[in-house]
């Protein structure tokens, strides 16, 4: 039976690992390869690396680090940020990484994403979804969140756009609920719910975890296929081990 | 031992060939015909769809090559199924050196294509190749297209319905998974095939 994956993200800057609050004043929390394998090590099913500065400033990800955490990792991992064309998605996947996410260029120009699932095969295009709930209570897009000082809201509502990428070739969805994103109060079971609905392809949640039993619910509710955290990690406030072995206590199939 | 890397441009090339410097062993990745001839192994890794896999192996002239090759042949991913018979993805003929269909997984309720994350291994048969694996071992999966189980499964694993995980005829050996990106299992894995 196919595991619920626990996916760590890693925001990269300048080939380190890096935080920050709210965006601004990045600290450098590590080196990126040796965090990249803690977290293996701690059992993760997969990495995402996330170029926090790439797309806002229309920079491309910066190969070498790819190519140095695909020589030492074995698990899967996947890069987002930067990736606007078919040549820098090659490069990208060239360099070891096994899928690229791309977010905001897709919306830009929905086409990139059956051009490179044209190119590499549907199982390594991800499309990012940034979402946000807006007082009429439906959910929309948002693109460059990346830098708070040029997100657009956009009109496109949040299950059209989840549909029409899949008809593009998307392999995987992440779905990153704004609304519940850094307040570490859970998942939004309600919204992953409505995209779980419409997507058939894997759904992978993000933003809201706070505690292991957010997870449970997730997956129990939401039916998705791998919840994405960050600072819960990074923080040491939740461990992988203790995670797994409560999921696995919930009946909830994950990789030991 | 010369451990070669059929080099008809996969895109997981490069993360194959580091998984096996990981183990010690440097493959040379090559689409010389004498050199996969010569080579003590020979690896096809492959990611993308069968159609413009089978169209690279033409256009460097390697399908013959491949068909007659007597030494350990290694099949990943697409490049498992670029062994067997013929694939339901365009409806490809393949190098039909493993006697299998390849086959679309059926549209079903809850069930997600691509097959996509860790899944378990049930082993069904005795080989070297998957000597020390233990049923329930994960495996790191990505693929909408998959080989039945029959008479060349090793292991299989399970998605709506079973599929055949690691297959074998003759010299000729296939993975479904990415042994490069499933961990120990993987590493142990590669490692019981550079001893064959």
């Amino acid at each position: 039976m196919l595991s619920r994956r626990i996916v760590p993200c890693l925001d990269v800057r300048d080939g380190q690992v890096v935080k920050g609050v709210r965006f601004r004043d990045h600290v450098v929390v590590g080196e990126i390869v040796e965090l990249a394998l803690r977290y293996r090590d701690e059992g993760a099913d997969e990495l995402v690396f996330y170029d926090i500065t790439a797309s806002p400033e229309g920079r491309r990800v910066d190969r070498d680090w790819v190519e140095r955490v695909a020589r030492e990792i074995d698990i899967p991992f996947c890069v987002a940020g930067g990736i606007r064309s078919v040549d820098d998605a090659r490069e990208v996947l060239h360099a070891g990484a096994d899928k690229i996410s791309i977010n905001s260029p897709a919306l830009e120009r929905p086409e990139l994403v059956r051009e490179i699932a044209d190119a590499f095969g549907v199982q390594c295009v991800v499309v990012g979804v940034d979402s946000l709930r807006d007082d009429d209570g439906e959910w929309r897009v948002r693109q460059y969140t990346g830098d708070p000082s040029r997100t657009r809201a956009l009109r496109k509502r949040t299950l059209d756009w989840i549909e029409e990428v899949q008809g593009l070739g998307a392999g995987e969805i992440v779905l990153n609920c704004m609304g519940t994103d850094g307040v570490r109060r859970g998942y939004d079971i309600e919204q992953l719910k409505a995209a779980r609905a419409v997507c058939s392809v894997p759904l992978v949640a993000s933003g809201g975890a706070g505690t292991p039993a957010h997870f449970v619910d997730v997956f129990i509710e939401a039916d998705v296929d791998a919840a994405l955290a960050a600072s819960v990690f990074h923080g040491g406030d939740i461990a992988i081990p203790a995670l797994k072995r409560e999921l696995r206590a919930q009946g909830i199939e994950v990789r030991s | 031992m010369a451990v070669v890397l059929v080099d008809a441009g996969g895109t997981n090339i490069g993360s194959v060939r580091y998984a096996l410097q990981r183990l010690g062993t440097d493959a040379e990745l090559t689409a010389d015909a004498d050199a996969i001839r010569a080579a003590s192994h020979v690896i096809l890794p492959g990611v993308g769809a069968a159609g413009p896999g089978m169209r690279r192996l033409r256009e460097a002239g390697l399908v013959d090559v491949m068909r007659g090759l007597t030494q350990p042949v290694l099949g990943v991913c697409l490049g498992m199924q670029l062994l067997c018979e013929r694939s339901e993805e365009a409806d490809t003929e393949c190098l039909g050196v493993i006697p299998a269909p390849v086959r679309r997984f059926a549209e079903a309720p809850g069930l997600r294509v691509p097959h996509m994350g860790w899944n378990g291994l049930r082993v069904t048969s005795t080989h070297p190749l998957v000597d020390g694996v233990r049923d329930g071992d994960c495996a790191y999966f990505v693929h909408s297209y998959a080989v039945p189980t029959g008479d060349w499964s090793l292991a299989e694993s399970e998605h709506g319905v079973p599929f055949a995980a690691i297959v074998a005829h003759r010299n000729f050996m296939g993975m479904q998974f990415h042994p490069e990106r499933s961990a120990s299992l993987g590493a142990q894995l590669l490692r019981n095939f550079l001893s064959l």
